[in-house]
C-alpha cells in the first residue's frame, strides 16, 4: 500500500517554482533515493513532504499518519548545533517530544524507547557526553537516533553522509539498510549515485524530466545510464 | 568586617532595599532562564534592541502623562519582540539588521519626544537613569514590587512547563516542526516572555544594560556545563548570585546599581572562561 503519494506535485519556495508536474509514490518498505543536480529541488521536495514548505500546486499524501506515529526526519546539521551545549540523551529524547502533546515532562516508556534507540544506533555508551565533543559520524548517529524516536514507520534523510569520512560513511549507510529491513520506509536524499543504486529499491531522479522508477529501470534508462557510467568511471 | 554587616543590617531596615533586592533577584532568575536560549539561537541582541523599543515607549508614555507606564510599555515591546522573532526566517531585512534598525531608531524617537515634550527641569538626568537605571530600582512601589513577582511566577512557570519544547526548538527547529510540534508558537511564546522580562528589568539595570543581565549568565553557563539542563542551572543560580552581590555592593559603595550587577556578571564570565579553558585543557 502507498505510504506516501505526491499528486501533480508543482514545489518551490519564496513563489519560485522548482519543479512542476512530481507524480510518485512510496510504498511501505521501500528505500527511495533521491538524485539530481545541486538546486535540482531535492531539498525542497522534502521539506514540502514534511510540511515545511507548501506545495505550490498538486498535493502529498501521507497515509496513516496518526498510526504510523510522526515521520522521523534528519535534517543537515545547523551551525546552531555546532557549538550547542547537549548530552546525546537529551537531543535524542527531543526526538520524542510529538508524543507528549502538552505534558510537560517526558514518561518511562518514552525514556525507554529512546534507550532502545540508542542502543541500535551503537551510542549509549556515549549518552553523557556532549554532542559539539563527537566526531561528524557519531553526530549523526544521534541524530539518527533522534529521528527514529519520532518515527514510525518512515525516515527521511537529507543526505546523511556529507561530510563524513568513508569509514563512517560506509557504517551510516549499513546501519540504515538495517533499518529499511526492519521494514522502515527509507526516503533518502543523496549526491552519491553509486551508492543509491547499490541500496535503494527505487530511485527518483530530479530535473527536467524527471524519473522516478525501480533502481533496475533506472538502470536501463538513458538518464540513469548516462549519470552511472559517469560515476563509475570516475571510480574505477 | 563587623561594620559591613552592621551597616547592612540597618540598610535592611527600609523596605526600599528589601524590595529592591526581592526584584534584582526574581529578574535575574527570569533573564538567565531564557538567556541561553536567546543566545543559542544567535538572538543575543535582541534583548538589548527590545529595551531601546521599551525605552522609546517609555518616553512615549511619559509625554502622554499615563498614569501608569506600564499599560503602555509592555504591548509596544510584546509586539516588537514578536515582529523581530518572526522576521528571523524569511525577511527581506535579516534578523540582525532588523534587531539594529528598531532598536536604534526607537533610541532616537524616544529622546527626541523627551526632548520637544518633556516638562521635567532635570531632562538628561531622566534620560540617564532611565538609560542606566541608576535609582529607580530604589524607588520601587508596593505594586510594582507585586507585579513583578506575579510576572516572574508566570515566566518561570511557563519555562518549566514547556522547558522540554524550548529545547527542542532551540535545538533544531525544521527537525521539531517536522515531527509536529508547533514550533511557531513556542517562538511566539519565547519572544512574549522575553518581552516582560525585558520591561521588568527596565528598573534593575535599565535599558541599555539588560542585554548584559541576559547573556552574560548564559555565556559563563556554557563554558562550564556541557548539557543543556546543567547550563540552565548554572546560569539561573550565577545569575542572582551576581545580581546579590551587585546589589549589595552597590549599597554599600553607594555606586549605580545596574552597571555594578553587569561588572559582577563580567567578572564572574572572566573567572568562568578561566576555569573552563582550565578544566577542558586537562581534560582534553
Amino acid at each position: 500500500m502507498a505510504q506516501l503519494t505526491c499528486n501533480n506535485l508543482t514545489i518551490g519556495y519564496d513563489g519560485k517554482t522548482v519543479l512542476k508536474g512530481l507524480n510518485f509514490s512510496v510504498n511501505s518498505g521501500d528505500y527511495l533515493c533521491i538524485v539530481g543536480e545541486n538546486g535540482s529541488g531535492k531539498s525542497t521536495l522534502m521539506k514540502t513532504i514534511l510540511h515545511l514548505l507548501a506545495p505550490l500546486e498538486g498535493s502529498v499524501i501521507i497515509e496513516n499518519k496518526q498510526h504510523s506515529g510522526g515521520i522521523g526526519y534528519l535534517p543537515q546539521q545547523t551551525v546552531v548545533q555546532k557549538d550547542f551545549p547537549a548530552s546525546v540523551l537529551e537531543i535524542v529524547i527531543s526526538g520524542c517530544l510529538n508524543r507528549c502533546g502538552l505534558r510537560p515532562y517526558y514518561s518511562r516508556e518514552e525514556k525507554q524507547l529512546s534507550r532502545e534507540n540508542m542502543e541500535k544506533m551503537g551510542i549509549s555508551h556515549l549518552s553523557k557526553r556532549c554532542y559539539r565533543e563527537l566526531s561528524g559520524g557519531q553526530q549523526q548517529r544521534v541524530l539518527l537516533a533522534r529521528a527514529l524516536c519520532a518515527a514510525g514507520k518512515m525516515l527521511l534523510l537529507d543526505e546523511p553522509v556529507s561530510g563524513l569520512d568513508p569509514k563512517a560513511t560506509a557504517e551510516m549507510y549499513e546501519l540504515i539498510q538495517k533499518l529499511n529491513e526492519e521494514g522502515i520506509t527509507i526516503i533518502m536524499i543523496s549526491h552519491d549515485i553509486g551508492t543509491a543504486v547499490n541500496y535503494a529499491s527505487h530511485i527518483l531522479h530530479m530535473g527536467n524530466p524527471y524519473f522516478f522508477g525501480t533502481k533496475d529501470e533506472y538502470l536501463d534508462s538513458s538518464i540513469g545510464k548516462a549519470f552511472s557510467t559517469q560515476d563509475g568511471g570516475s571510480k574505477a | 568586617m563587623s561594620i559591613l554587616i552592621e551597616k547592612l543590617i540597618l540598610y535592611f531596615e527600609y523596605p526600599f532595599v528589601r524590595y529592591a533586592l526581592i526584584v534584582g533577584i526574581l529578574i535575574a532568575l527570569c533573564s538567565s532562564l531564557l538567556g541561553v536560549t536567546l543566545v543559542l539561537k544567535r538572538f543575543s541582541f535582541i534583548g538589548d534592541g527590545l529595551s531601546h523599543v521599551a525605552f522609546g515607549a517609555m518616553a512615549i508614555a511619559t509625554v502622554m502623562k499615563l498614569s501608569n507606564h506600564m499599560l503602555l510599555i509592555l504591548p509596544v515591546t510584546v509586539i516588537c519582540a514578536i515582529l523581530l522573532l518572526r522576521t528571523g526566517q524569511n525577511a527581506k531585512i535579516k534578523g540582525d539588521a532588523a534587531v539594529a534598525m528598531i532598536s536604534v531608531g526607537a533610541l532616537a524617537l524616544g529622546y527626541l519626544l523627551m526632548n520637544i515634550f518633556s516638562a521635567s527641569a532635570n531632562l538628561a538626568g531622566d534620560v540617564c537613569s532611565t538609560l542606566f537605571g541608576s535609582t529607580s530600582i530604589l524607588t520601587l512601589t508596593k505594586t510594582e514590587v507585586w507585579l513583578c513577582v506575579a510576572l516572574s511566577v508566570v515566566v518561570i512557570a511557563v519555562f518549566l512547563l514547556f522547558y522540554h519544547k524550548i529545547f527542542a526548538v532551540t535545538f533544531d527547529e525544521d527537525f521539531a516542526k517536522a515531527t509536529g510540534t508547533k514550533a511557531d508558537q513556542y517562538n511566539l511564546l519565547i519572544a512574549v516572555i522575553i518581552a516582560i522580562i525585558i520591561v521588568l528589568a527596565m528598573n534593575l539595570v535599565g535599558s541599555l544594560l539588560i542585554s548584559a543581565l541576559v547573556i552574560f549568565p548564559a555565556l559563563s553557563a556554557m563554558r562550564l556545563f556541557k548539557n543543556f539542563k546543567s547550563v540552565i542551572f548554572c546560569s539561573a543560580i550565577l545569575s542572582v548570585f551576581c545580581a546579590v552581590l551587585g546589589i549589595l555592593t552597590s549599597i554599600l559603595a553607594g555606586t549605580p546599581v545596574g552597571s555594578t550587577i553587569v561588572a559582577v556578571d563580567i567578572a564572574a564570565f572572566a573567572i568562568c572562561s578561566l576555569i573552563g579553558g582550565i578544566w577542558g585543557g586537562v581534560k582534553g
